[in-house]
């Protein structure tokens, strides 16, 4: 998500898990903010979001296949940013 | 996708992963040339009760032969499959985990009978995996012990919390594991004809091979196996009814056309004369019970008095045998006493009470809520109660995802952090590809039944309704209720946990994909059950036994326990699940809460905020799951009995005891972070736990 370049090259990140852990919590805040919104706000205005989509009336094809794809995408996401996130920092374990 | 970029892989572990891609691509074939061959015997008249008989054991035996091969006796293993399940194997061995017998065998049940309120499980059981993929998965595996009351255990660095988290780890695995053992009685006795408590045992004995044999390690290499047969098991159904309806074999993209005609459908129903006709039927048997509650006694000496009349009277005409017995079944089945024909009658007008509900008491498939938002007073009351009971719901199963330890519990044994992020990935696609095909296969049936068996004759009814009564006349029934011949709609009675396994009958498929599905239920069933019973197990073997008790237990002997545990474990659940209890979801559900309220706040808190400590951890534990038990207790009429509860039932903001994880959560949040500001801080020793396990190659 939030990638900013530039920090790849400071050196002070290296040695300080503190930046690393921030990031880590604001990237983890954003995307539970996404989640929050399919699996919370969106069902509770499922009447007001009922015109047809596909044959589906809206609310319904969120909850039974919208909702998945976003999930599985925030999942995905989390996972490859961390994954770049590790190397950033210099905390990524040894294989 | 995640596993792009993988060039520090070493040698050894990519030689693992290629064998592991080898052999499960073997496996898939033979199981599609098996299934495809049995297809073609039964064209050529096998007998369909061998069908199933074979699917079953076949499947059975080899699970038990993946159990035998990786049988170990070294901790590591047993414990957690040696740390070195690849993501996507990891990620497919959780999809077999997680998907039980109530989302195999209840899930497209529930939809069916629910419409959009059962679209709550979809959302529940896929969203809570965001909460286990950012907030527990990738600590957890940093941390790398056994157990989920392990990691408790050491970051409170206190016995409490650890003693807490296995009285939860084992209510809430307990729970579920009866309902997965109830699935395989189901199955097994609707296929081989057995008695529902024979087929108990006979699944217990599949479960038992492969986790006490092998652990951990047994347990994931089955349970890839096992996902395997049962995403074949529930697609091939579904597809072939979608192309017999719409012609397209992608029933996910175009059930939407069918869920219109569907509705259009019940429109139709709605205002159909003949289903008021059932519908006043039910109601006329209801209120004669209601004539009859007015005085039971009299009404009692009154039945008994025709009935004996009845009796006397064939046999004074020398009637035929049959109906002087008919006549004398009728006298015994008369009540013994008052309080019994009290009981009976009251239960009997609340049945066909429940049967005046138009559409056979089923809401519009996709209306959202009950009662109207714009509506009179109590029908605003209805809407908003049952909008709230649905968000309340899926908050319950989010929650309890990302406390579940037999899910939790599978961070633990992936290679490194990386791959445990990256599994929860493959499990959620592994897993969404059921979930987005249950609600298809849910409308799908619906519209087979609407249009198909509604309507037709009775002298032509098919045979699979005759077969599924005979398994459990509560699951299915279908009577002429208004005696025209004709099939109403509202003389239909279905229940949730049959939809998927009459599916292939329902749709008119040859018997091989009943087999199929049958053979997939109790794969789902197995995986599911093994998982648990290791969870249960290991909770006692090593967190109370090796922990707590005998510290210098050697090796060999805590794996002892674990399989002792494992198997007085089994056994009570089987004498559990004997009862026949509550339907499958709501089991599932309420080991969801359970579990919601006794892990989520105290790992989350643990992992993401240091001033938490020991007594806000094992007093917010405490109350949470105290205050989830008791709700249930009080409120779930099954639970009511158990416990004896006679007080009124009282529900807190008319949330349904299903969801009783709500207040659990809540208040474990709360009393966890008032008890941990009160107390003494432990911050020194908590930030080195936390600057381990938060740093991905922290020593």
């Amino acid at each position: 998500m939030q990638e900013n370049p530039g920090f790849m090259t400071e050196p002070q990140a290296q040695d300080n898990p503190r930046p690393y852990w921030h990031r880590n919590l604001r990237l983890t805040a954003c995307l539970l903010g996404v989640w929050f919104i399919v699996t919370f706000v969106a069902p509770f205005f499922a009447r007001d979001l009922n015109f047809r989509f596909f044959g589906w009336p809206f609310s319904f094809w969120v909850a039974a296949q919208g909702a998945l794809v976003v999930y599985l995408a925030l999942v995905g996401l989390y996972a490859r940013a961390m994954n770049r996130l590790d190397h950033e920092y210099g905390v990524a374990e040894e294989d | 996708m995640p596993r792009a970029g993988d060039p520090t892989t070493s040698q050894l572990s990519s030689a693992f992963r290629h064998r592991l891609n080898r052999i499960y691509l073997w496996y898939t074939l033979g199981f599609i040339i098996f299934v495809l061959v049995f297809a073609v015997l039964e064209q050529m008249g096998l007998p369909k009760r061998w069908i199933g008989v074979i699917f079953l054991l076949s499947t059975v035996v080899m699970y038990a032969c993946i159990g035998i091969i990786c049988r170990t006796t070294d901790p590591a293993e047993y414990y957690v499959a040696g740390r070195r399940v690849p993501a996507l194997y990891n990620g497919m061995a959780t999809a077999g985990d997680w998907i039980s017998a109530a989302t195999f065998i209840g899930l497209a049940g529930t939809l069916y009978l629910q419409g959009y309120a059962g679209l709550a499980f979809i959302i529940g059981w896929t969203g809570g995996y965001c909460l286990v993929a950012l907030l527990i998965a990738p600590y957890l595996r940093k941390f790398g012990q056994f157990t989920i009351p392990d990691f408790l255990g050491e970051r409170y660095a206190s016995h409490l919390p650890r003693i807490i988290g296995v009285v939860g780890a084992v209510m809430c695995s307990f729970v579920y594991v009866v309902a997965q053992i109830y699935g395989v009685g189901l199955i097994t006795a609707r296929l081989t004809g057995v008695d529902f408590v024979v087929g108990i045992f006979l699944g217990l004995g599949g479960i038992l091979v492969c986790s006490f044999l092998g652990g951990m390690r047994a347990v994931t290499w089955t349970q890839v196996a096992q996902y395997i047969i049962l995403i074949i098991a529930f697609l091939v159904p579904v597809v072939w009814l979608s192309v017999k309806q719409t012609g397209v074999p992608v029933p996910q993209l175009v059930y939407g056309s069918q869920l219109q005609k569907l509705s259009e459908r019940e429109t139709q129903l709605l205002n159909d004369p003949k289903e008021n006709d059932v519908i006043a039927a039910f109601k006329a048997r209801a209120m004669s019970y209601d004539a009859k509650l007015v005085d039971v006694r009299d009404s009692l000496a009154q039945e008994r008095r025709d009935a004996t009349r009845a009796v006397e009277q064939l046999k004074a005409v020398n009637a035929p045998l049959g109906e002087i017995q008919a006549a004398e079944r009728v006298l015994a089945a008369v009540p013994k006493n008052e309080a019994a024909a009290r009981e009976l009658w009251t239960r009997l007008r609340a049945a066909n009470n429940a049967r005046t509900q138009p559409l056979a008491g089923m809401p519009p498939h996709g209306q959202q809520y009950e009662g109207d938002p714009n509506g009179n007073a109590a029908q605003v009351k209805a809407y908003e109660e049952s909008r709230l009971n649905f968000l309340a719901l899926v908050f319950c199963l989010v929650i309890g995802t990302a406390g579940l330890p037999h899910i939790l519990m599978r961070s633990y044994t992936t290679p490194s952090v990386r791959e445990a992020r990256e599994s929860v990935t493959w499990t959620l696609l592994f897993i969404g590809l059921l979930y987005v095909t249950a609600p298809a296969l849910a409308v799908l049936v619906k519209f087979e039944v609407f249009t198909s068996l509604v309507g037709s004759s009775f002298d032509t009814l098919p045979a699979w309704i005759a077969n599924w009564s005979k398994v459990d006349p509560s699951l299915l029934s279908v009577v002429d209720v208004n005696r025209d011949g004709i099939v109403q709609l509202g003389e239909i009675k279905i229940g949730s946990d049959i939809v998927m396994l009459a599916t292939p009958e329902i749709a008119g498929l040859p018997y091989v994909v009943s087999g199929m599905v049958a053979a997939g239920g109790v794969a789902a069933a197995l995986s599911t059950a093994d998982g648990l019973l290791l969870t249960i197990a290991n909770a006692l073997s090593h967190d109370l036994y090796f922990k707590l008790i005998d510290s210098r237990a050697p090796a060999a002997r805590r794996v002892i326990m674990s399989k002792i545990m494992l198997l007085v474990v089994a056994l009570a659940a089987a004498g559990v699940a004997a009862y026949k209890p509550v339907n499958i979801v709501f089991l599932v559900a309420g080991a969801f809460s359970l579990a919601a309220a006794a892990f989520f706040p105290a790992l989350v808190l643990g992992i993401f905020w240091a001033r938490a400590n020991r007594w806000g951890a094992g007093a917010g534990m405490a109350a949470g799951l105290g205050i989830t038990t008791y709700y249930m207790a009080q409120n779930e009429p099954w639970l009511r009995g158990v416990f004896d509860v006679h007080t009124p039932v009282a529900l807190w903001f008319g949330i349904q005891p299903i969801s009783a994880g709500v207040f659990g959560v809540a208040l474990g949040f709360a009393v966890m972070v008032a008890v941990s500001l009160l107390t003494p801080s432990a911050q020194p020793q908590a930030r080195a736990f936390l600057d381990r396990v938060r740093t991905p190659n922290a020593v």
